[in-house]
């Protein structure tokens, strides 16, 4: 056997104590399983348990291939940046995004027929709706984040990844927990927080993952030739750290036994609903808008080869967006039974936020000030600026929507969905795709496959995202402005299933637009999967591929 | 990117931060404590946060499954229980929510769009065999319903087997359930289920106001009987001709 050249490698302490670990873990949720109160729980417990034992079989097929070298850090005098789990991570966020995207559409079906719930429980709205949310969000958008932040951070600090194991646990660590989340909402387990749905125990192994995500981020940093830290990080700093805040913050719960699924929340009633969008709002400021800023402020100065429009920009909008961001939470519960003294704060501190939001839309947008020209011939740049129109748009109607007058007619309706939507589909989507069609060519050096086909990905979804907001706000308008119609007499003019029934036509629209923005998916797998299936290009330096370095 | 000359640091603190990741990232956490802090603190000391009212209690040991059941399905992705007190809403719900209603909701159902009518005081609004018929199939109560149907409630017994670890957690936590409402949890399930069971009287002293619901099919108390007791109680707590509204002004 091979066993005497390997006389002189060791086992490195972290791969002996990671896989003593994962053995306990495998252990511990055997025993879990087996006791486990209901079969659902004792589903993902064995999850956990296969888990575990594919890490440490993992490890040891690692240690035994490697060499007994450290990968080198430098190679010809540039830096060796691991791209292996990028790459994982940019592939999981394309297949997330399309089962997202297609859950999204079933659920619009579901709205426009009911008959699409066909009376199962595991496909009925109330449990595909929290599936949606979160493969869109935390799967699609998480793995986005993933992606992009560890290349940044590599490229934005000219220093290798930190970690052997530990960036590979952060990207299979999180993909995991998505499983598990995932499959929990399918067979009944959740917590009944929107946008925070997972139990105790996902979210247990999420903290453990993030923490690693963070130190992994850190300690890149830490090795970084470069004296700043390039603007893109901080905002990625922000995102990981506040996401952190505020997970920990809102999942305050005890399991009622180890043995079971369930938990109970700590907060209750008024301070539950304001924690709760306390999280929720700023999921949306930290998770879709600091992180995806992160992005921003690396691909539009590297896609149009110019730099950042404003360096003081950034730096006002940065500290200013992360400091006003979290007060805007209450203004998801304007008029309920919150006292008015926070209603009211987060009225203010919404309408405060339309700045920071807009420097960020116009430090992004400006960058292309002499490069007017390449929005005609680079589709892929062109998704990039039109995610921060959109960027800009939603971040005014925000504002809008917070004011208590305004909100009084479209709390409750459709309005917050075409809002929640502009934002996702326009900003967020957008976005991602952008980075991932110039990501995908740089981490797999390849030519990408078809810019003809970037453009049709872009116009087929640009008109299906006008064809979702538009029936939006029509319905949301005119459902709230249903409810309160009087007749002449002084009667409530409408019945509560009169208002649904006039909805009707606006989310089979809703739906088509759905479906054109999930084509456009489709087809940007098509172009991907032909870009990594064409040969490779020989670079000597793969910063051709780009018009000029990072910062 | 050489010709931006607008790219060096200014100095000074920002300078400070970018160059040190840690001293960032410390930045950022006391940033983004402040608002949180000081808008959620508050509500757990502030005295008027939660109205002085009669008559919430905690639900009965049947509610409390249904409550699961109702946040399993996902129900609060389709229907809010949070009137506001704008005049359209109270005609055609009822009373505006008070913050008292859901001091034992944990977590809170306020819920965040309609797509179907708000259910905060549903309770009482329909009869049994009503919700009955209307979950199986919500189309043959409301032709145009776009609910989806639960048939499936109807054919699941209810395992409450682990009701009582359920309800002491929720002592921790502050619900005021006393010990011989935890004891008793198993066979208050059975008096609420049962028109004549031998429990009822107890089970109404201890939780006044359960509306005890008939259980005619041969499963036995169903996943659909503890919805039901659930939306039943959903708005009954406070009796609103008592209530003053002048009384807790916030």
């Amino acid at each position: 056997m091979a066993r005497t050249e390997q006389v002189l490698k060791k086992m490195t302490v972290s791969e002996m104590s990671l896989s003593a670990i994962f053995i306990a873990l495998a252990f511990a949720t055997t025993f879990i399983a087996i006791k486990a109160y209901t079969p659902v729980f004792a589903f993902h417990a064995a999850l956990f348990s296969l888990g575990s034992l594919t890490a440490v079989f993992a490890i040891v097929t690692h240690y035994r291939s490697r060499s007994s070298e450290p990968t080198p850090q430098m190679i010809n005098g540039r830096p060796n940046y691991n791209y292996g789990p990028i790459k994982f991570t940019a592939i999981a966020a394309l297949f997330w995004g399309i089962a997202g995207f297609l859950v999204g559409l079933y659920l619009a079906l579901e709205l426009a027929y009911p008959q699409f719930n066909l009376d199962l429980p595991w496909i009925n709205f109330g449990r595909l709706r929290p599936l949606h949310t979160s493969a869109v969000i935390f799967a699609f958008g998480g793995n986005v984040l993933l992606a992009c932040s560890f290349y940044i951070m590599q490229r934005t600090s000219r220093a290798r990844m930190a970690g052997v194991i530990a960036p590979w646990f952060v990207v299979l660590g999180y993909n995991f927990f998505i499983l598990i989340a995932g499959t929990g909402y399918l067979l009944g387990v959740t917590r009944g927080h929107e946008y925070a749905e997972p139990e105790w125990y996902a979210i247990l192994w999420l903290v453990i993952v993030w923490v690693t995500y963070l130190l992994v981020y850190l300690f890149t940093l830490a090795k970084r030739a470069e004296p700043h830290i390039y603007v893109a990080n901080w905002f990625f700093l922000a995102f990981i750290v506040t996401v952190a805040v505020l997970v920990l913050g809102n999942n305050t719960e005890i399991p009622i036994s180890v043995f079971s699924s369930q938990s109970v929340i700590v907060w209750a009633g008024v301070q539950d609903a304001m924690i709760q969008w306390w999280y929720a709002h700023n999921a949306v400021g930290f998770f879709l808008t600091a992180g995806f800023l992160g992005i921003m402020y690396y691909f539009i100065p590297k896609r149009t080869g110019r730099p950042i429009y404003s360096y003081r920009l950034s730096i006002v909008h940065f500290w200013s967006l992360i400091f006003l961001y979290i007060w805007a939470g209450p203004h998801h519960l304007h008029y309920t039974a919150l006292p008015d003294w926070a209603q009211t704060l987060g009225m203010i501190f919404s309408v405060v936020l339309w700045m920071p939001s807009w420097g960020g839309m116009i430090n992004g947008v400006m960058t292309l000030s002499g490069a007017w020209d390449k929005l005609r011939t680079d589709p892929v740049l062109r998704m990039l600026v039109v995610s921060v129109a959109f960027y800009g748009m939603s971040t005014f109607e925000g504002p809008l929507m917070s004011v208590k007058a305004v909100n009084s007619l479209s709390h409750y309706t459709d309005w917050g969905i075409g809002h929640v939507h502009s934002g996702s589909l326009g900003w967020v989507g957008f976005v991602s795709f952008g980075a991932l069609y110039c990501l995908i060519p740089w981490v797999w050096r390849r030519q990408l496959y078809s810019l003809k086909l970037v453009n049709w990905h872009f116009w087929i979804s640009t008109i299906g995202i006008v064809f979702y907001i538009s029936a939006m706000w029509v319905a949301g308008i005119m459902q709230g402005l249903m409810w309160r119609a009087y007749t002449p007499q002084g009667f409530l003019e409408y019945s509560f299933v009169e208002t649904t029934e006039a909805l009707h036509p606006e989310y089979i629209i809703r739906a088509a637009g759905g479906g054109l923005f999930l084509i456009g998916a489709l087809i940007m797998a098509y172009n991907i999967y032909r870009t990594i299936a064409s040969p490779m290009i020989d670079l000597a330096d793969d910063v051709a591929l780009s018009a000029s370095p990072a910062e | 990117m050489s010709q931006n000359v607008n790219h060096s640091p200014t100095g000074g603190l920002q300078k400070l931060m970018e160059t040190n990741s840690i001293l960032l990232v410390v930045a950022i956490l006391i940033l983004v404590s402040i608002g949180g802090v000081v808008e959620i603190v508050p509500l757990f000391y502030l005295k008027n946060t939660i109205e002085k009212v009669e008559g919430v209690r905690p639900y009965s040991p049947l509610e409390l499954a249904g409550y699961n059941i109702y946040v399993r399905e996902g129900c609060y992705t389709c229907h809010s229980q949070m009137i506001r007190p704008l005049r359209d809403e109270v005609e055609r719900y009822g009373h505006y929510s008070l913050a008292a209603e859901s001091m034992y909701d944990h977590p809170h159902q306020w819920g965040s769009k309609r797509n179907g009518p708000d259910l905060a005081r549903v309770g009482g609004k329909y009869s049994n065999d009503w919700q009955r018929d209307h979950l199986r199939n919500p189309r043959a109560m409301v032709p145009t319903s776009i609910m989806p149907g639960y048939p499936f409630l109807t054919k699941t017994p209810l395992n409450a087997e682990h009701i009582t670890e359920q309800m002491r957690t929720l002592r921790i936590v502050g619900v005021p359930y006393t010990d011989t409402q935890i004891e008793n949890a198993l066979i208050d399930i059975q008096a609420q289920g049962k028109l004549d069971h031998p429990g009822a009287p107890a089970l109404s002293q201890r939780y006044p106001n359960a509306m005890i619901n008939d259980v005619s099919g041969e499963n036995g108390i169903t996943e659909e009987d503890a919805l039901i007791a659930y939306l039943q109680h959903l708005g009954v707590s406070v009796d609103f001709k008592l209530y003053d509204d002048k009384a807790n002004i916030r």
